[in-house]
């Protein structure tokens, strides 16, 4: 996920990063929870030094807010941003690394780097599971969820594919 | 409910073999598993691997080789075929891939059966079973036949049936393995709400997504338990690394 995401925001309308915060935790659901306010206002006060955002008027109700609005350049940015197609990925070259650094080195056994990192897979499936059911049915939120569960399941068959080959190995040696 | 043993499934040693000779195939290998009252565990592994043949002693659909088993109290591995149609009977609710219905019996005699073959009067089968399609939320399919219902709503029945002579344990052998992911959710969804009411449950399964919703994975190969992940009490509050706010301010490509 990029900064371009709250300038995607404020393409809607301007807003404060109170309200931002706010519409990032209603899209996301729980996976917004390690975002905090103040990382909001981090980002703004770095897209507004950046020449993406400016200060606007703030509504007179709420004059102690600072509301931001895209600026040309920002409006630019959001495009070029949802005409992109990269695809964010998970670092697997690293993960696939260590096993062979581990057995190389004897340092330590694949299988076991393979079974923890499956433990932790594991757990991590069950609660963005829960997660799932705990959301309304086709919400924004759960369509999310949804995704990260598809994810993880693509990344244990990895690792099943991981476990075979080293496991035929192991047992050549 | 035979004094509320803590353990219900108790294993140790298990063995089942099939053929003979050069044919020889050793399903199960020398297994012990402790199922506690209440408890969910997810048995996994590739096909062949021994999980629904494990499944299939504790149920007492075939018998180990070699072992020591006690369901519910009860040493079933020297079991007459009469006793383990009995333990199968009262103890045990199964779950197939397959639904496994009657045909020619619309969804509430599907659901009466098991409680009439446990010597029930029509009027008491009938009353539970009106209750179980309820909380199948299927109520309103009762005088359908399997044939006029989806594959989900079929396996809710079976589900329904499993519940009718009110089991110790359901056993439940790839339970969404028909099914497209939108009635998987729903059988999933069903399943996690009986386990939260107190239902024992061991499913087989090679779906990760079903098996993560127990709280005890065992992992199997070649006939024996090689991995085992306790789902239950690890660490919690992951779910904001998948929105890394950190990488998103950090990331090279952001306008600067």
């Amino acid at each position: 996920m990029q900064q371009e995401v709250v300038l995607a925001m404020l393409a809607k309308e301007p807003s404060h990063g109170y309200e931002l915060r706010a519409r990032l935790g209603r899209a996301l659901g729980p996976v917004a929870e390690g975002i905090s306010e103040g990382q909001m206002y981090v980002t703004l006060t770095r897209l507004e030094k950046g020449g993406f955002v400016a200060r606007c008027d703030a509504p007179a109700e709420r004059s102690d807010r600072k509301v931001y609005c895209l600026t040309p350049t920002g409006q630019e940015r959001v495009t070029e941003w949802m005409s992109d197609v990269t695809w964010p990925r998970p670092d697997l070259a690293e993960f696939h690394m260590k096993l062979i650094a581990a057995a190389q080195s004897a340092l330590a056994d694949p299988i076991s780097i393979i079974d923890a990192q499956r433990r932790d897979l594991l757990r991590r499936l069950r609660e963005v599971g829960r997660a799932v059911m705990e959301e309304q049915k086709d919400s924004d939120a759960a369509l999310l969820l949804e995704g990260v569960v598809l994810r993880l399941q693509a990344d244990l068959r990895w690792l099943q594919a991981c476990e075979s080959v080293w496991t035929k190995r192991r047992t050549r040696k | 409910m035979n004094g509320s043993p803590t353990v219900l499934v108790h294993a140790r040693g298990l063995r089942k073999e099939y053929g003979s000779g050069e044919g020889l195939v050793r399903a199960l290998d020398g297994v012990d598993l402790d199922v506690s009252r209440g408890e969910a565990v997810a048995v996994m592994g590739p096909s062949g691997c021994g999980k629904s043949t494990l499944l299939h002693l504790i149920g007492g659909l075939d018998r180990p080789d070699a072992g020591e088993l006690t369901v519910a109290g009860q040493r079933v591995d020297e079991f007459s075929e009469r006793a383990l149609a009995c333990l199968r009977r009262d103890e045990i609710g199964f779950v197939f891939q397959a639904f496994h219905l009657m045909d020619e019996l619309t969804a509430q005699e599907n659901v009466e059966l098991p409680a009439l073959l446990a010597g029930c009067s029509p009027g008491e089968a009938r009353s539970r079973a009106t209750v179980l399609l309820e909380e199948v939320d299927l109520a309103d399919r009762a005088r359908h036949l399997p044939s006029m219902l989806s594959g989900g709503q079929r396996q809710r029945v079976a589900i329904a049936r499993a519940l009718a002579n009110d089991p110790e344990i359901v056993l439940a052998d790839e339970p969404t393995g028909n099914l497209d992911s939108a009635a998987a959710f729903d059988v999933l969804r069903l399943l996690e709400g009986l386990h939260a009411k107190g239902l024992t449950l061991v499913i087989v399964t090679h779906d990760e997504r079903i098996a993560t919703t127990a709280d005890r994975l065992i992992s199997m190969r070649d006939g024996a338990f090689v991995d085992e992940t306790q789902l239950t009490g690890g660490s919690r509050g992951q779910l904001g690394t998948f929105a890394d706010w950190e990488r998103l301010t950090l990331d090279r490509r952001r306008p600067s």
